[in-house]
């Protein structure tokens, strides 16, 4: 309960850094009265400009919104990940994801022409066509669903589209650039349209493998162990799975890739707060979330107002801090 | 089981005996006439290839990179990849001057084993710089007179347009875009120099990184404010002036509320050749009108 506040308190004030601080310097109080400005019923002068107040609540709020979704579903689904494949390495990329969001990415950049708005949806179908690709063959491998043989198709899978990817981008090397800064992950362009884009899938991502977040805890002790308690493993697996990747998809789908935040978030809390499902799920989506946040501060402030792409600061800063977490929590134990 | 092995085995000897053959071929080939005059051109730089059909050799070009679309007549050539050539696909076109602005690897000794002449050009840091390529090149076709011409031509263009450069007036601000990523330029680059010619303050020069490509944060530009914004990212990713509109927080945008968001072609705003003069008179006619 006691880390429960804890990391709520983390989330929110990554929220309060994300709007306050930024490469233009507006103080404060300013930027809260601002926002307060925006509440319902309440109406209160910030004396910011037109175009300060807009960098206010029409770019730094949608990003902070936007990264803590991000963040917080690409955590949980880490999480559930490893619970489910019972493997500390899994993340939100396992199946394919990254692979088809990144080949439908390109594919929307070079031949679509790049049309803004075609990105994400390209992305996010060829995210949701590598998974059920992975799905599909690891069931024809496997005859039963087993999480091994799931995680050798998403290999197979990502290998393959992530060629097909590779080959695109050299066939068009004159948008080269564009395909790149999206792999990297960016939150740099976000809008309001991106943060209404997501938030539905984020929704019923977290809430769906929340509340399977019990039935992980079974699974963890194995599959047969689980069987004789009474758990249909395959159903959950089948449940959990499609959740995690339909958040994963929609997630890269306007973001890009942001690597790291899956897998260093849950282990993080794991270390920090118990190796149980019903602790580490609900904590992954606040820490995620407080932690993409922070880490897009420091993307956007570093070297302001010049941006370091976002999926490096998470594995630059996410790396030693992880380390630290490792070693501390080794001692302990 | 053996069978199979045995089939293999068989068509990889084939495999291995016709490529033997075919590089025997070339081998042949290589190096067996030396022509005087500049008869067959390999141009894999766009720049370049505007300027060889200004200098009126461009029907002895018989190759480009994708990118060279202009003049129309380019894009009628084979073309090869300028980010991925190799020596061999450059040479199958038996050449004899080829002509690159990057070499992505040992490209350019390459070719000088096979005895192919290469000319390797660096973006220009300055107009100077633009002449003397224009100048070289000349000299490499043959057509030194036309290439003297041609830079008359355009020194003459370019100090009309710059004379037509008010005096005395507060430099407009502004904000030059690569990409929508909001990729730019300062005025150490070399388009960055044609605007500071033409009188215009960059809004990206205090936060020069020392590439002179910075990346901006959309709060940076807001917080600026520049006068205009000129798009040289509109063939490459499709955006407009109503897309910059609709961009978060733009809309406040001084730039965009006065109607001086400019759409710029970026193949001319991103090339050295002879359309340069195109360039500044688009750049003058939307400022200063």
């Amino acid at each position: 309960m006691l880390v429960l506040l804890a990391a709520l308190a983390f989330c929110l004030g990554a929220v309060l850094l994300g709007v306050l601080i930024g490469p233009v310097s507006i103080s404060p109080v300013d930027v809260l009265q601002e926002l307060a400005d925006r509440l319902p019923f309440v109406s209160v002068d910030s004396g910011l400009n037109e175009r300060l107040a807009a960098i206010v609540w029409d770019i730094r709020m949608p990003r902070v919104l936007l990264g803590g979704l991000v963040g917080a579903t690409l955590a949980v689904a880490g999480g559930a990940y490893q619970g489910v494949f019972r493997n500390p390495l899994a993340d939100p990329y396992l199946l394919g994801v990254a692979a088809g969001a990144g080949l439908g990415a390109t594919l929307a950049i070079t031949v679509g022409g790049s049309s803004d708005a075609l990105i994400p949806v390209a992305a996010f179908a060829g995210a949701i066509v590598a998974v059920l690709l992975t799905y599909v063959l690891g069931a024809a491998a496997g005859g039963r669903r087993t999480g091994v043989t799931l995680i050798l198709a998403g290999v197979a899978v990502a290998a393959f589209f992530t060629a097909a990817q590779t080959f695109v981008q050299q066939r068009n090397s004159d948008t080269v650039r564009e395909v790149y800064s999206w792999i990297l992950g960016r939150l740099s362009t976000a809008g309001w349209t991106e943060v209404v884009l997501l938030a539905p899938y984020a929704a019923v991502t977290i809430l769906v493998l929340l509340t399977h977040r019990r039935l992980l805890d079974v699974l963890s002790v194995g599959e047969e162990e689980a069987e004789t308690l009474g758990v249909n493993t395959g159903r959950v697996r089948l449940i959990v799975v499609a959740a995690a990747s339909l958040g994963t998809a929609a997630a890269v789908a306007v973001s890009g890739l942001i690597g790291f935040v899956g897998i260093v978030v849950p282990h993080t809390v794991r270390l920090m707060a118990g190796t149980s499902y019903r602790s580490i799920l609900p904590l992954s989506v606040l820490g995620g979330a407080g932690f993409l946040i922070v880490a897009d501060v420091v993307a956007r402030t570093a070297l302001s107002p010049m941006e370091i792409p976002i999926g490096v600061v998470t594995a630059f800063v996410g790396g030693p801090f992880f380390a630290v977490v490792l070693r501390t929590s080794g001692r302990r134990a | 089981m053996r069978s199979m092995l045995r089939l293999w085995a068989a068509i990889w000897f084939t495999v291995v005996l016709v490529a033997a053959g075919c590089s025997d071929d070339h081998g042949g080939e290589a190096g067996a006439a030396s022509v005087p005059e500049v008869e067959r051109i390999v141009s894999a730089s766009a720049s370049h290839t505007e300027i060889l059909y200004a200098l009126g050799v461009g029907e002895r070009i018989v190759a480009t990179d994708m990118t060279s679309n202009f003049p129309a007549a380019a894009e009628e050539t084979e073309k090869v990849d300028a980010f991925n050539v190799s020596v061999e696909a450059l040479a199958a076109f038996d050449p004899d001057l080829v002509i690159l602005s990057y070499d992505p690897g040992d490209v350019v000794a390459g070719l000088e084993t096979l005895g192919i002449d290469t000319l390797l050009f660096s973006p220009p840091s300055t107009l100077e710089d633009v002449f003397d390529q224009i100048r070289e090149l000349g000299e490499a076709v043959g057509r030194v007179e036309e290439a003297a011409v041609l830079i008359g031509d355009m020194e003459g263009d370019i100090s009309a347009v710059i004379g037509a450069v008010p005096e005395g007036v507060e430099a407009p601000t502004y904000y030059y875009e690569l990409d929508p990523n909001l990729y730019t330029v300062t005025s150490d680059t070399f388009v960055g120099g044609i605007f500071a010619m033409l009188g215009l303050e960059n809004i990206a020069d205090a936060v020069d990184d020392g590439t002179g490509f910075p990346q901006l944060s959309s709060e940076y530009v807001l917080q600026m404010n520049p006068d205009f914004i000129f798009l040289a990212d509109i063939k490459c990713c499709d955006q407009s002036s109503a897309m910059v509109a609709e961009r978060p927080g733009w809309g406040t945008l001084d730039a965009v509320t006065g109607g001086r968001v400019v759409e710029l072609d970026d193949d001319v705003a991103s090339r050295w050749g002879p359309r340069l003069v195109v360039l500044m008179t688009t750049v003058t006619e939307a400022v200063y009108g």
